[in-house]
Parts: structure tokens; sequence; C-alpha cells
């Protein structure tokens, strides 16, 4: 590796390490702050971490993804955690709305608008 | 920068150059994903189970923040000082190879003593693995990912021998790299157990 190269990836290092303190320090204030509030929140805080993940990846990882296989292995890991994530939390949601809890009924009556006390 | 591509992580064509480094280094890429997967479940897992208290304390009352952002910001910097030890190791630097290994192996023992006082603080309340599900998914994940710490601070405790004694030859060269894909992505991990256990509690 020539000195020109070793120059560049240091910038590389030093620009990821600025921007993941960025995200991470931004993610902390909305939260500390309480800027936002529900999903709203968690959509940002969560965009926030994938942005981080993804500054991590380029600039200290230096995954390119200009080879075919390590964008296939990529996205098929992708695709897995997807689909196990999301399937988890979808079925879970839907087991914990069927099998009522006490809690679980008054927040279904709530939703519903079957609220008991109105009538 | 941006387009600065890791030359092992992505060969011209495997066809063309199937070398022993290639193969070594796209093998630990795919043994890195799967490790990922693992993650995933323990996530999943964990954000399932996290309202299941038991009548225990929440996220909210037990964690606190400022100290995950200590921590939090030690991993990054060892992520970092990470990176200018493979710079310094691919110059054949060996004198800054060391130290900045070094660093990196003292900043990753002070994140596993800190999160292993967090957890001895947690058990003594008697909110150990055993108190509720949330607890239980709580100590599995964050303490997966401290058990990987381990096992990289025992990679760079050899790391750091092989160097002192070998100096910086090709084929030690590939074992670093590894090594260092290896410790950043611990960190990417820790990014999101920063935001899904701690910011989101």
């Amino acid at each position: 590796m020539n000195q020109a190269q070793s120059h560049g990836s240091l910038k590389s290092y030093i620009s990821g390490f600025i921007l993941s303190v960025l995200c991470t320090v931004l993610a902390f204030v909305v939260m500390q702050e309480h800027l936002l509030t529900g999903s709203a929140l968690i959509s940002v805080v969560v965009f926030l971490a994938i942005v981080q993940a993804w500054i991590q990846l380029q600039f200290f990882l230096h995954v390119g993804f200009k080879s075919r296989w390590t964008i296939a292995i990529f996205i098929s890991t992708m695709s897995i955690i997807l689909i196990l994530v999301i399937g988890s939390l979808w079925i879970m949601h839907h087991l914990n709305y069927n099998m009522t809890s006490e809690q679980m009924d008054t927040h279904i009556l709530y939703e519903e608008g079957m609220d008991t006390h109105s009538y | 920068m941006y387009n600065e591509i890791n030359p092992v992580l992505n060969p011209p064509s495997l066809v063309e150059k199937s070398g022993y480094e290639n193969k070594t280094i796209l093998g630990f890429w795919v043994y890195l994903m799967t490790d990922l997967i693992s993650f995933a479940a323990l996530f999943a897992t964990y954000v399932v189970l996290r309202n299941n208290t038991f009548g225990g304390p929440s996220g909210k009352e037990l964690f606190s923040l400022p100290f995950v952002l200590v921590e939090t910001f030690i991993l990054l910097t060892s992520s970092f000082t990470c990176g200018l030890f493979t710079l310094a190791a691919q110059r054949n630097n060996k004198a800054q190879a060391i130290s900045w290994l070094t660093v990196t192996f003292l900043l990753g023992v002070s994140f596993l003593s800190m999160e292993l006082s967090e957890f001895s603080h947690l058990i003594q309340e008697g909110n150990g693995p055993q108190r509720n599900a949330f607890l239980s998914a709580y100590f599995t994940l964050v303490g997966a990912h401290g058990l990987h710490i381990l096992v990289g601070l025992l990679w760079a405790a050899v790391s750091l021998v092989m160097v002192w004694k070998r100096g910086i030859t090709p084929h030690i060269m590939n074992k670093l790299t590894r090594f260092s894909i290896f410790w950043h992505f611990l960190d990417i991990v820790w990014v999101f157990i920063f935001t899904i256990v701690y910011l989101l509690k």
C-alpha cells in the first residue's frame, strides 16, 4: 500500500468517527430533550442507528459492495433478518391481541371503541 | 473516502483470482453475516419480551443513560483506534501498530468492565435474569455482545504477542485484517443495542 492510499484511509477513519459521534449525540439529544414522541421518536432514533451502521460499514469496514459475492451474501442476510424481526413482532403482537390478558382487554376495548364506561 | 474499497473484501473477481487471502476474508464475511442473524433473533426476542416485567421495574427505572453513553463512546473510540492500528500495520510500522492495538485493547477492557459492573449492580439489587422475561432477554442480548467483546479481547491479546514476536508478515496481516473487521462489526451491533435497549427503554 502506498503513502497516498494510507493518507486517504486515515481521512476516511476520521470522518467515519466524527459522523458516528454526531449520530449518537443527535439520537441522545432527541431522546433526552423529548423532542419527539410516539412512533415518530422510534422511527427517527432507529433511522439514525441504521445511518450510523451504514457509515461504519463504509468508513471503517470499507465494504465497497463491488464484489458480487459480498453483495449477494449481504442482501440474503438482510432478507432473513427482516423476515425474522418483522415476522416475530407481527406474530407476537397478534398473539397478545388474541390471548387477552386483563391489561390487553382494556386496550382492545379502547381501540375498538367498545369502552364499557361509555354505556 | 466513500468510494475507497477494501481490496480484500472486494476481490476483482473470485473466479479470476481465488487466492487464499480473498477466500479467508470472504469466508469471514459470511461468518459475520450469520452472527448478525443470531443477534437479530436476540433483538426480536428482546423487543417481544420487553414489556413482560412481571410487576418488576422496567428499563426506564433500571438503566442510566449517561453511563451507557460513556460506554458507547469508549467502544466507538476503540473501533476508531482499531482503524488506526490497521493503517499502521499496512504501513508495516510495527511500533505504531503495537501501540494502537494496545490502546484498542485497553478501551475494550474498560468497556467490558463497565458492562460487568452494570450487570453485577442489577443482580445485587435482585434484578437478575431470573426475575422476569424482560430481564432474561436483556441479559441474553447484552451478554451475548459482551461475550463477543471478550473473544475479541483475547484475539487482540494473541495478535499483540504475534506482531511483537514475529512482525507483520503478509500472512499475519491477513489475520490482523480479520480481527479489525470483527472489532468494527461489534461496534455496529452495539449501535443497535444502544438504540433499542437503552435509548428506547
